[in-house]
């Protein structure tokens, strides 16, 4: 399974499952199986990435990204 | 209406809550500590009904499953469990049109605490902008809770939800009606059966909502202090999951995806989205300001403009502040009778308050930026742009315009800190702020390399005496970097909690609301610092004023400075010298003279260490007064002509050489040597141990550091 830490690009991807320690503060943001995440931009050296997600944009780290497993190309 | 004495304002952050809260409540507001927590408390009065009504702005969050100390309180507050506050008897929450769902969540979840719930619904006129068309009467039957739409811009919108509480009874949302599902009910009552109904001591109205938690996140469970309690729990809770997970159901999450549900059911009905949404102004501006290269660049471009701007601005204000304290000083002077009451109004008190408004202008520009970056969107983004970087040496994205505040003076950078949500971040940074080279720093600076370091030109027009001054500020740097690596050692990886960061749409800032914002801060400094700064200038004075020496007779040149012919020093000098070296800071300075002496401090620099503890350029002045230079004319040229002649008697050797000022600049670099700061720490901290920490670490380092250049230097 893809996580969105190796999504190295821009664009949109469906969010799959929500795993690890920081979980829950990531599915209350409305990270959710199944809404489609579009990812807009990373910040210089990499991470952050800004996502957008439900409409409002938010800013990721890298261990953060590591939790969302995506699919990617739908 | 039913009689309400309490109101709590709930809402996620950047929804201008503030906004709500100020529109509500108007100037009649209280801002302190929760206490024994650094989460800051805002309490304003209302009137419904005829009623004064109290409203408190609960801090912004994002969820009542709290994994921050500010979510705790919000949460702790809103259940009934929060010690130090009453219980509210009606919440409203306020929700951004804009940002649906995820502001529905909270909602959800305040719905479930068993009090009456108002939504407010503001940036309706944004979300239309979006094309988002939202039926306030449909979400309402939805939800089952109120709904009042408000235009946030608009303060006369606030009445409207007075109006609302006025004129209708507020009933008490039905208990789970998000529909959690049979599995999920049951394991909430399963764990409030077995476990919170006999060992918990909260308002049943909150029992179905803790077992959310527990069964949810294991935090709340390890918050539990009885050890014993917390293990029965534990297996209460562990019985619950695994029969959900029985039942094919994730008990981590099932509890939030549920919640969506019952919200995208809610807004399916009653929110349409227009096809043609007009370009999104928000990711225009970001594909430039947050741009790989040009992003840091703007930034570091908005950063000098504004500093700049405090800096020219702040300093008229300044001067004016100082010159109104000096001549109601004078006044007072010359209108009591002479005598001890006269000097402690005057060089105590006057002196001390004089030194608290100083401040001001900077603060107060300070946050008038702040404001308007924060307001505006901006800030986020700078912290999105930054984080990369500031993670890398231990801080955050949001540590970069405190810490840069802190060039101009660590006070206002350490109130800026406050923009850094996440406690562990904004201790760290307020621990390594004070290393940066403060605008107090400069004139020690300048008349150390003015005095000592040779004029040489190293390259054109670079000299050794620019580079001094230039490695003065990189090392400062230096050490704030490498110093909150180190403090990040003693907090473990647990503590660490998410920085998932939303980056709100741009907006044009609300002037109202950056104005209270400016008054806010300049009150808290005034009213709480300003306490602590004025009893220790009061402390300071008397050290330095105190025990009364009789003047000897015949009093001539005084020590160190009998190269000088006497016309230039004048006998009230020659007393004022005299009357400090036989203070109880001076005795203090003769004491620590072995102490400072391995860094090559003399018991006179000893007078200077502790006099400066009111401010650092206060440093100059008690040379000043320690070698009799005359306050008028050209002090600086013949202080440091007198400097540079000063004679070790024991030694025959210069008391000054370039290793002593670089020991002694060193020490002023790193020292922790500001009373105001310690003040500030001790407001934005809300306890005394940080600043007393920093304090040690600070001026320890200070004296590791120096005692390496001089012992280094000498034996070269």
């Amino acid at each position: 399974m893809k996580k969105l830490s190796e999504f190295e690009k821009t664009g949109t991807v469906k969010v799959i499952n929500v795993k690890g320690d920081k979980a829950l503060r990531i599915l209350e943001m409305g990270i959710t199986p199944g809404v489609m995440l579009n990812v807009m931009r990373a910040a210089p050296l990499g991470f952050p990435i800004e996502v957008k997600i439900r409409g409002y944009a938010l800013s990721l780290r890298e261990s953060e990204a590591e939790c969302i497993e995506i699919e990617s190309g739908v | 209406m039913q009689q309400l004495s309490t109101i709590a304002l709930v809402g996620n952050p950047n929804t201008g809550k503030s906004t709500l809260f100020n529109a509500l409540t108007g100037l009649k507001q209280k801002i302190a500590n929760y206490p024994g927590v650094t989460v800051e408390k805002k309490v304003g009065f209302t009137t419904i009904s005829g009623e004064k009504v109290r409203v408190v702005d609960l801090p912004g969050t994002y969820s009542l499953n709290p994994k921050q100390l500010d979510e705790k309180i919000a949460y702790e507050v809103l259940a009934g469990k929060y010690k130090h506050e009453p219980a509210p008897d009606l919440a409203i929450v306020l929700i951004d049109a804009s940002n649906l769902d995820r502001n529905l969540y909270l909602a959800t979840q305040v719905m479930d605490l068993g009090i009456p719930v108002v939504i407010a619904l503001s940036m309706i006129d944004v979300a239309e902008e979006r094309g988002i068309e939202i039926d306030s009467k449909k979400i309402s039957e939805q939800l089952g809770v109120p709904v009042i739409p408000i235009i946030a811009k608009n303060f006369g919108e606030a009445e409207k939800v007075i109006k609302h509480i006025e004129k209708n009874e507020i009933a008490v949302p039905g208990a789970l009606a998000w529909n959690p599902g049979s599995d999920l009910e049951d394991a909430v009552e399963y764990i409030t059966e077995n476990w919170i109904r006999s060992e918990m001591d909260i308002p049943q109205r909150a029992w179905n909502i803790e077992a959310l938690r527990f069964l949810g996140n294991d935090h709340a469970i390890n918050e539990i202090p009885d050890l014993e309690k917390q293990h029965s729990l534990r297996n209460v809770v562990e019985k619950a999951r695994t029969q959900l997970e029985k039942a094919g159901k994730n008990y981590s999450a099932e509890e939030v995806l549920r919640r969506y549900d019952f919200i995208e059911h809610c807004t399916s009905s009653s929110v349409s989205t227009s096809a043609d949404v007009p370009e999104n102004i928000s990711d225009k501006i970001d594909e430039f300001v947050t741009h790989k290269y040009a992003g840091p660049v703007i930034f570091a471009a908005i950063l000098l403009l504004m500093f700049q701007a405090i800096f020219s601005w702040a300093e008229p204000f300044m001067n004016l502040i100082d010159l109104t304290f000096i001549e109601a000083g004078n006044w007072v002077a010359e209108t009591l009778p002479e005598g001890m009451l006269n000097d402690l109004i005057v060089e105590g008190v006057i002196a001390g308050l004089g030194g608290v408004v100083i401040f001001l202008p900077q603060i107060m520009f300070l946050f008038f930026f702040i404001s308007i970056l924060e307001g505006t969107g901006y800030m986020a983004r700078a912290a999105f742009v930054m984080d990369g970087f500031m993670t890398r040496i231990g801080l955050h994205g949001r540590s970069v315009v405190p810490l840069m505040s802190g060039f101009a003076c660590a006070i206002p950078g350490i109130m800026a800190t406050r923009t850094i949500e996440n406690w562990r971040d904004r201790l760290i940074t307020i621990m390594v702020l004070p290393f940066m080279a403060c605008s107090a720093r400069l004139p020690v600076y300048a008349l150390m390399i003015a005095a000592f370091i040779p004029d040489t030109s190293l390259f054109g027009i670079i000299t050794l005496q620019g580079v001094t001054f230039f490695g003065l500020y990189i090392f400062g740097i230096v050490m704030a970097i490498l110093s909150a690596l180190v403090i990040k050692q003693f907090f473990s990886s647990k503590e660490q909690s998410p920085f998932i960061m939303e980056l709100p749409a741009y907006k044009m800032p609300k002037w109202s609301s950056v104005a209270h914002n400016v008054y806010d801060r300049g009150k808290v400094f005034v009213v709480e610092a300003g306490r602590i700064i004025l009893a220790i200038s009061i402390l300071l004075w008397f050290l330095a004023s105190f025990p009364n020496v009789e003047i000897p007779n015949g009093l001539s040149s005084a020590e160190g400075s009998s190269e000088l012919s006497a016309e230039t020093v004048s006998q009230a000098q020659l007393e004022a010298s005299y009357k400090l070296e036989h203070s109880y800071a001076g005795q203090f300075g003769h004491l620590i003279e072995p102490v400072i002496e391995p860094l090559g401090f003399d018991w006179k620099i000893g007078i200077g260490l502790i006099t400066s503890f009111a401010a650092r350029e206060v440093m100059v002045g008690t040379l000043n007064t320690i070698y009799s230079v005359e306050d008028e004319g050209e002090e600086a040229l013949s202080l440091q002509k007198k400097l540079q002649r000063d004679i070790n008697e024991s030694t025959g050797e210069p008391v000054y050489n370039v290793w002593t000022a670089l020991s002694l600049m060193v020490f002023f670099a790193l020292a922790m040597q500001c009373m105001s700061t310690i003040a500030i720490v001790r407001r934005e901290t809300n306890s005394w141990k940080w600043p007393a920490i920093m304090f040690t670490y600070m001026t320890g380092l200070a004296y590791l550091c120096s005692f390496i250049v001089y012992q280094v230097g000498m034996s070269l």
